[in-house]
């Protein structure tokens, strides 16, 4: 029974190298609770809460990207830089639980977990972000569409960490949006996020918790491109609105659950992703 | 740092507290009730959805039911218990009483402790900002208002003490 609380990533590394089966523990607001509920009993334990390096954000060198750090908690994407060039994301940030939980909470705990109603995974998604995983000795980076494979399940190997997460700062427009049962505090019954690249005239749309993992729209984004242009701001047509939202909800695949219904789901994305369309070709 | 979970140490308002023969997943919440005799945080949820449990770590209101304890070895730990000394109440606390925001009194220490947090980073806080601090707290009873109208009255106290 041990726990280690490294204070460097070299050292974080080293023991979870040392020790490729320990739990990793971040923020602890998802891994706690299946604790508490005695889902899980970690005999060796990894805290990362001490780590600077991944509670961090930075340029990459050509500044068209940016790399969160995976410990880097929701609190601080909801105001400052990383708010004003991702705001999907500082969107996002805002609906995690309530204050203690995005004191707490970060990216890497939503990949670690994998779960399909995570915050922060549909924004990830949309922006085509690439997650970083290192051992002691290896560095890998992965798309975010290949790492999340299923129901809380992803591709991070035993040993690895997850590090941080790259994201390419887009001109154009997003937006996040999520159904739950209230306003603060709550987990998505449906969520989505939006982003429209007015350089390339490309549109992305990803959705969450309507399916075992993150759900990205690739046959309404094409269908859209070809029905209006992309590189400006354009009223969208109600019946063309109406059909991208059928559309969004046909690429869903709801179930029923203690949250929700399909059949609600199905609505609610349909009715997410034609806000954010109409909020995109809004001055 | 590896801390022995055998024997660890915390530190809670500002006193050093040893903790023995605990299990590695035991709670911060766990700890401080059952191990520390400090009951004022109250576990309901579990699962950092009602806040009942918040507690100050290392300057941050957090929910103490998920923070593993072994993990908060190096952490400054602030309870309810530690907001003043025994037998004073705090401005927030005090208003509590006058405004009537206390009913079953389950939910008060969380709350006290994330208005304390609020007004020690934002002295004149909005409407919008106080909903928000406390967004992280349910209370069953009071229906929120006199508990707005509480931390509306600490404000003006903690205003009028400058």
């Amino acid at each position: 029974m041990t726990v280690a609380i490294p204070q460097t990533l070299r050292e974080a590394l080293a023991f979870s190298s040392a020790n490729p089966n320990a739990q990793i523990i971040q923020g602890g607001t998802d891994l706690m609770v299946e604790i508490n509920f005695n889902h899980r009993k970690p005999t060796d334990v990894i805290a990362l809460r001490r780590v600077e390096e991944i509670r961090n954000y930075a340029y990459t060198a050509d500044k068209s990207k940016v790399i969160v750090g995976a410990g880097l908690p929701y609190q601080k994407m909801e105001h400052g830089e990383i708010a004003e060039l991702f705001p999907a994301l500082a969107q996002a940030a805002r609906t995690v639980g309530s204050p203690q939980i995005r004191a707490a909470g970060s990216i890497g705990g939503n990949l670690g977990t994998c779960s399909p109603a995570g915050d922060a995974l549909p924004v990830l998604s949309a922006l085509n972000a690439e997650v970083n995983l290192r051992t002691e000795t290896g560095s890998r980076d992965i798309s975010v569409h290949d790492f999340m494979i299923g129901v809380k399940r992803n591709d991070r190997k035993p040993g690895e960490l997850i590090i941080s997460v790259t994201l390419p700062i887009i001109q154009g427009w997003q937006g996040y949006a999520k159904v739950g049962v209230r306003n603060a505090m709550v987990i998505s019954v449906a969520s989505c996020c939006l982003v429209v690249d007015r350089k390339l005239g490309a549109i992305s749309v990803a959705l969450g918790a309507v399916g075992p993992t993150i759900i990205r729209c690739r046959e309404t984004e094409q269908w859209l491109a070809t029905q209006i242009d992309l590189k400006s701001i354009s009223a969208v047509a109600p019946n063309l609105l109406k059909e991208f939202g059928e559309r969004i909800a046909n690429e869903s695949k709801p179930i029923d659950d203690h949250r929700s219904t399909a059949a609600y789901r199905r609505h609610a994305v349909a009715t997410l992703s034609r806000r954010l369309l109409v909020r995109a070709n809004t001055k | 740092m590896m801390p022995n979970t055998e024997i660890y140490n915390l530190r809670v308002n500002g006193k050093n507290h040893e903790v023995r023969d605990a299990w590695v997943g035991e709670s911060l919440l766990y700890v401080l009730r059952e191990r520390l005799g400090l009951p004022g945080s109250k576990g309901a949820c579990e699962q950092g959805e009602c806040g009942s449990c918040t507690v100050i770590m290392d300057g941050q209101a957090v929910c103490s039911c998920l923070v593993m304890a072994a993990t908060a070895i190096d952490a400054e730990i602030k309870t309810i218990e530690g907001l003043t000394p025994d037998g004073e109440l705090t401005e927030v606390q005090d208003a509590f009483i006058t405004e009537g925001g206390v009913q079953c009194g389950f939910c008060t220490p969380g709350l006290v402790v994330a208005i304390e947090h609020l007004l020690d980073n934002n002295q004149s806080p909005t409407e919008i900002e106080i909903k928000e601090a406390i967004s992280g707290n349910i209370c069953r009873c009071t229906g929120y208002g006199r508990i707005f109208e509480a931390v509306q009255t600490a404000v003006a106290t903690r205003r009028a003490a400058r």
